[in-house]
């Protein structure tokens, strides 16, 4: 990571702070008109810091304190359709109580950001990390981009607004981090002065809302046989617009804080024969894995996916072609799904390589499983072996589990 | 709007930015009861005017005139709440005219 220096501007020291915390100075440099949400672990640290900065008057956010997460969206979905920038944060089931107005806030095309603490869905109830919320709403015309540390839990929350209002997108934008994994570990975090973050995200300025003077608009009314089929197709091209609008932002932001952000980051992949895709703080594990064999002679490398909706597909084909066997890293089940939600995605998105690699599937780290780096030798190991053998073995496999 | 709109022609979310689209849905169509209006008991107090949630009193010189039919919904708060018991809900299959045609 370097840090590129304007002249006339002195950074901020680096902070020591967890990924809660990260997110919340971010919200704070936005002053977004409305902050509503619910506590719930392992987003605490959010909203804890972040009405403190209410309460100290650091910023103009009304705060609204509500009843459950279902009034916690729905309250963002009101202040963002009357005009207002608007964010939320939640975790596990709190995601899962806001389900309906998920579909609401993206179907009305309203840009608010929600900070989503991967937290594992109950029963039997477990408040630790995998990606079964996330992958919940993986269909819900939401932006879906996944940090794996405190740093990119800052960075994609200065970006998230910034995609999410552009008038070629105009959808919600889920900045998705790893409860606990990212949002309670203190790590250096290194942020933009306010101002070059203000100015960045801008003053947030919808074409039409619904308070309105001189002429407002309705939000949400019936949309039956006759439109609702040509508004889902709408939020299709917006999806796909979002895409470049995603790259050019994070290059954007990456002149403003010299801190280069990709759709996929890549890891000794140029000369690999197998390599792992993973998706969030798992990042680091794996990382340290690859090392290890590649000091045993193993030409591994990983790709990472950060957006992971909409999908990045030519940029996967790209770094995965050349590369004769994969193992995909998924850290939910899709149950009863011919494959999980990650390797479904990696499927598509090899199935016209003109040499498709191997590909095999691993379920890891549910529920906050612990998920160390031998876990991942050994799913680097079994890549190892399919490309040896030349066949793709049953799939998925599960690492970790007794 | 017209039904023949394409999807890149339409506002986008279904976002409604021209004024009063209800008065141009028939939304009367789906009521079952029909308020009848006996003005020989009426006061032309208003409050009917008031509660009704589609605002289908109809006002002529300070008076209680009559009802909009095509956006009345038949809920029946006006016979609810009209303090003379004035208004009657009867089954719309029992009544033989036309929404548009009558009020009263």
């Amino acid at each position: 990571m370097t840090t590129k220096q304007k002249a006339s501007i002195t950074l901020p020291a680096p902070l020591a702070i967890n990924g809660g915390e990260a997110v919340a100075y971010a919200m704070r440099q936005i002053d977004p008109e409305v902050v509503a949400a619910y506590p719930i672990t392992p987003q605490t640290f959010i909203i804890e810091r972040f009405s403190e900065y209410v309460a100290d008057g650091l910023v103009s956010t009304e705060y609204i304190n509500v009843e459950s997460e279902h009034a916690a969206l729905s309250a963002c979905v009101g202040a963002c359709a009357a005009g207002g920038r608007a964010q939320t944060a939640t975790s596990g089931p709190g995601l899962a109580l806001m389900f309906e107005i998920v579909w609401v806030a993206s179907g009305m095309r309203l840009p608010l950001v929600m900070h989503l603490c991967s937290r594992a869905l109950s029963a039997p109830l477990n408040i630790l990390c995998d990606h079964s919320d996330a992958m919940a709403m993986r269909e819900s015309s939401w932006i879906m981009m996944f940090g794996s540390n405190p740093q990119e839990a800052y960075d994609q929350a200065i970006v998230a607004p910034t995609v999410a209002e552009h008038p070629d997108v105009l959808l919600p934008f889920a900045n998705v981090l790893d409860g606990f994994t990212v949002t309670h570990s203190v790590e250096r975090v290194d942020v933009l002065p306010d101002e070059d973050a203000k100015s960045f995200v801008g003053e947030y300025e919808p074409e039409r809302w619904a308070l309105q003077p001189g002429g407002g608009a309705t939000f949400g009314g019936l949309d039956a046989n006759d439109f609702y089929f040509e508004h889902k197709r709408q939020q299709v091209e917006a999806m796909d617009n979002s895409l470049e609008v995603v790259r050019r932002q994070l290059d954007k932001y990456a002149e403003l804080s010299g801190r280069k952000m990709s759709l996929v980051e890549e890891y000794l992949l140029d000369d690999a024969e197998v390599a792992l895709v993973v998706l969030g703080s798992s990042e680091g594990m794996v990382r340290a894995a690859i090392d290890q064999a590649r000091a045993d002679g193993i030409k591994v490398g990983m790709l990472r996916v950060r957006l992971f909706r909409p999908f990045p597909v030519a940029d996967v084909r790209k770094a995965l072609s050349g590369v004769a066997a994969v193992g995909v890293l998924d850290r939910a089940i899709a149950f009863g799904a011919p494959a999980n939600a990650l390797m479904q995605d990696i499927v598509m998105a090899t199935r016209t390589l003109p040499e498709r690699p191997l590909l095999m599937d691993f379920v890891y780290g549910l529920g906050g499983r612990n998920t160390p780096k031998q876990m991942f030798r050994e799913a680097i190991d079994h890549v190892v072996l399919a490309k040896e053998q030349g066949a793709e073995p049953e799939s998925p496999a599960y690492l970790g589990l007794r | 709007m017209p039904d023949e709109q394409a999807w890149r022609e339409i506002a986008i979310g279904g976002t409604e930015i021209n004024p009063g689209s209800t008065e141009r849905v028939n939304t009367g169509a789906w009521r079952s009861e029909m308020p009848i209006i006996d003005f020989s008991r009426c006061t032309h107090c208003m409050i009917c005017w008031v509660d009704c949630p589609d605002a289908c009193f109809e006002i002529s010189d300070t008076r209680l005139a009559g009802i909009d039919l095509d956006h009345c919904k038949g809920c029946g708060i006006c016979a609810a709440v009209c303090p003379t018991h004035c208004i009657t809900m009867v089954p719309e299959s029992s009544v033989p005219v036309k929404s548009s045609e009558s009020g009263a």
